[in-house]
């Protein structure tokens, strides 16, 4: 069953084409990722679903109502967590949740039980007295997906779930999100710029790039869509065309004084290709990564374009001074 | 509108609402300064001009403690309102106005929250009235009811115009262009009678606050300029156009 449905959505900000006649199906129960770099136009297209943003034109249902002409039917149905943190930390984490549920509406003999059990969820029940502001980066967040599925949405949206958290808790971060989807029964559209984690978590990942779907399939698909595995060597002199010569290798190409290589079953070939390249400095054999695929596809390291724009700097003192950390 | 849509915008009321009392009483070194200052006023600044000056027969301190009660409820209905900038800074607004109940109610919430911070400061302030001689105990109620009304006011202009703002810049400028004339025009420290300048009778009788200020010591004191329904109305009056001023500009803001 298709949950979110987009025809040719498209957002423009006078001239500039943030997304570019977006198509997508999402079925229900799926963990879709929408990968791209910063500014491919990600947060828009959430923005848009999630009734925040206007399309400028196209359109998208979600669970059958229209995020134009249903806009309050389509914000009971989802459930969000923003990419920057909307926690109330003057609140304690059951406070949060208790605003929320009256927000969307929870009826008052169920809430006290729902908002335990979320409490539980993210193990944070022993600190749900504590004001918000004592948490940590990675409670926060865990408390933020508590609340986006407070309400029981049929699809939950998380913008970067685990931007600027250390890579140990964004591993555990996912664990909840896998464990949440799971136990919730809920649709899971994110968005992410770390292909790697992304990779282990979704079903389906779209690849996004200019505002524009540029790839669309499960992750395996797509790096079976780069027609075998990766062999990288470092070297000064790479023969290029003796190697595109050969019959089993389907792309070659220079990346900053790398030579790669995308062959089939290159455990096989590994020994004839380097028999053909002088003065080896490193070799490295692997399945491609969701990485390797964005840049078949764009031409760029996806890591170029992810410098992480904090904002102001008084933004960023007033952030500092929120968190009270 | 369905009966099951009402109740779930009056519990949006009421969760906005909730919101804003919590956060009242978590911040208590906020409610001292608010209620310090116009103690400030009373005592410090009231006994130091009340030494030489007295108006209608009655001691100074007396004379200006309705016009301090007013300013209360300006200063601290006109900053809860601005206060969105700031919280539009760190994205606490963002997660309430995703939220499947309507700006308005949001807004009303935010209202009303206002409006119980400022109503509160000012039993507080109340509480020092024994102090004040000439205060008639029987008009407290009657002066509540005006100063809540007039906090209505004041909260959706701040309201009003914290949407507008995106930055905090803007404080300095409200307060040094809004807030202290409209404070020092109300006839909150002075008579308004002919003694005073032609212009400057003019430019306090445009000014809402006066007839709050009237209507409060009109009450408290039995002295005053307009009758009193002449007050109430005016205050009435300018909440509902703020109240709307507001509704309007928080539903549009971004």
């Amino acid at each position: 069953m298709v949950i979110i449905k987009t025809n040719a959505l498209t957002k423009s900000y006078g001239k500039i084409q943030a997304v570019r006649s977006i198509d997508l199906n999402i079925e229900k129960g799926e963990i879709f990722g929408l990968l791209g770099p910063n500014g491919a136009g990600k947060t828009t297209t959430i923005g848009m679903l999630c009734t925040i943003v206007r399309p400028t034109s196209g359109s998208a249902s979600i669970a059958g109502y229209d995020v134009i002409g249903e806009p309050a039917q389509v914000r009971r149905k989802v459930g969000i967590v923003f990419q920057d943190p909307t926690l109330d930390t003057v609140l304690t984490g059951r406070e949060n949740l208790e605003l929320h549920a009256r927000l969307y509406g929870v009826p008052s003999d169920i809430r006290e039980k729902r908002i335990t059990e979320m409490l539980e969820l993210v193990d944070l029940k022993q600190r749900s007295n504590d004001v918000t502001r004592t948490y940590s980066g990675g409670m926060r967040r865990r408390l933020e997906l508590a609340r986006g599925l407070l309400h029981r949405p049929a699809v939950l949206f998380l913008d970067e779930p685990t931007l600027g958290l250390d890579p140990q808790t964004r591993a555990r971060i996912w664990e909840y999100i896998k464990k949440m989807a799971q136990m919730e029964q809920t649709t899971v559209v994110l968005t992410t710029h770390y292909m790697e984690e992304a990779e282990q978590v979704c079903d389906r990942v779209g690849i996004i790039d200019h505002g524009r779907i540029i790839a669309l399939d499960s992750p395996d698909g797509l790096k079976e869509s780069m027609g075998g595995d990766m062999v990288v060597i470092r070297v000064k002199e790479p023969p290029l065309e003796k190697i595109r010569a050969l019959p089993y290798v389907s792309e070659v190409r220079e990346n900053e004084g790398a030579l790669e290589i995308i062959t089939k079953e290159a455990h096989l070939h590994l020994a004839e290709i380097l028999s053909m390249v002088k003065n080896v400095e490193c070799v490295e054999m692997r399945v491609p990564t969701l990485n390797d695929v964005f840049i078949k596809l764009t031409g760029r390291d996806i890591r170029e374009d992810s410098i992480e724009d904090s904002g102001s700097w008084v933004e960023s003192v007033a952030r500092y001074r929120q968190r009270g950390s | 509108m369905s009966e099951g849509r009402v109740r779930k915008e009056l519990m949006g009321i009421y969760a906005v609402w909730w919101r804003e009392f919590k956060v009242f009483q978590r911040e208590k070194s906020r409610i001292v300064s608010s209620i310090v200052q116009p103690l400030m006023w009373l005592f410090l600044f009231g006994s130091g001009v009340g030494a030489s000056v007295s108006v209608s027969n009655i001691n100074y301190q007396d004379y200006i403690f309705p016009g301090i009660l007013a300013m209360l409820v300006l200063f601290g209905s006109v900053y809860f309102g601005l206060y969105i900038v700031w919280d539009r800074k760190l994205d606490v607004l963002k997660a309430i106005l995703v939220a499947p109940v309507s700006r308005i109610s949001i807004f009303m919430g935010k209202v009303l929250g206002g409006c119980t911070d400022v109503t509160l400061q000012i039993i507080v302030l109340f509480l020092f009235s024994f102090l004040f001689p000439s205060i008639n105990p029987w008009g407290i109620p009657l002066a509540l009811l005006l100063l809540f009304v007039t906090s209505i006011a004041l909260v959706s202009m701040g309201l009003a115009l914290g949407s507008l703002f995106e930055s905090l810049e803007g404080f300095q400028v409200i307060s040094a262009f809004l807030i202290f004339p409209l404070f020092f025009l109300s006839g909150a420290l002075f008579p308004v009678d002919d003694k005073l300048p032609f212009w400057l009778q003019g430019l306090v009788k445009l000014n809402p606050l006066t007839y709050a200020v009237d209507g409060v010591r009109g009450v408290l004191l039995n002295i005053h300029v307009f009758p009193f329904y002449v007050d109430f109305i005016v205050v009435i009056f300018f909440a509902i156009t703020m109240f709307l001023l507001g509704s309007v500009l928080f539903s549009r803001m971004k």
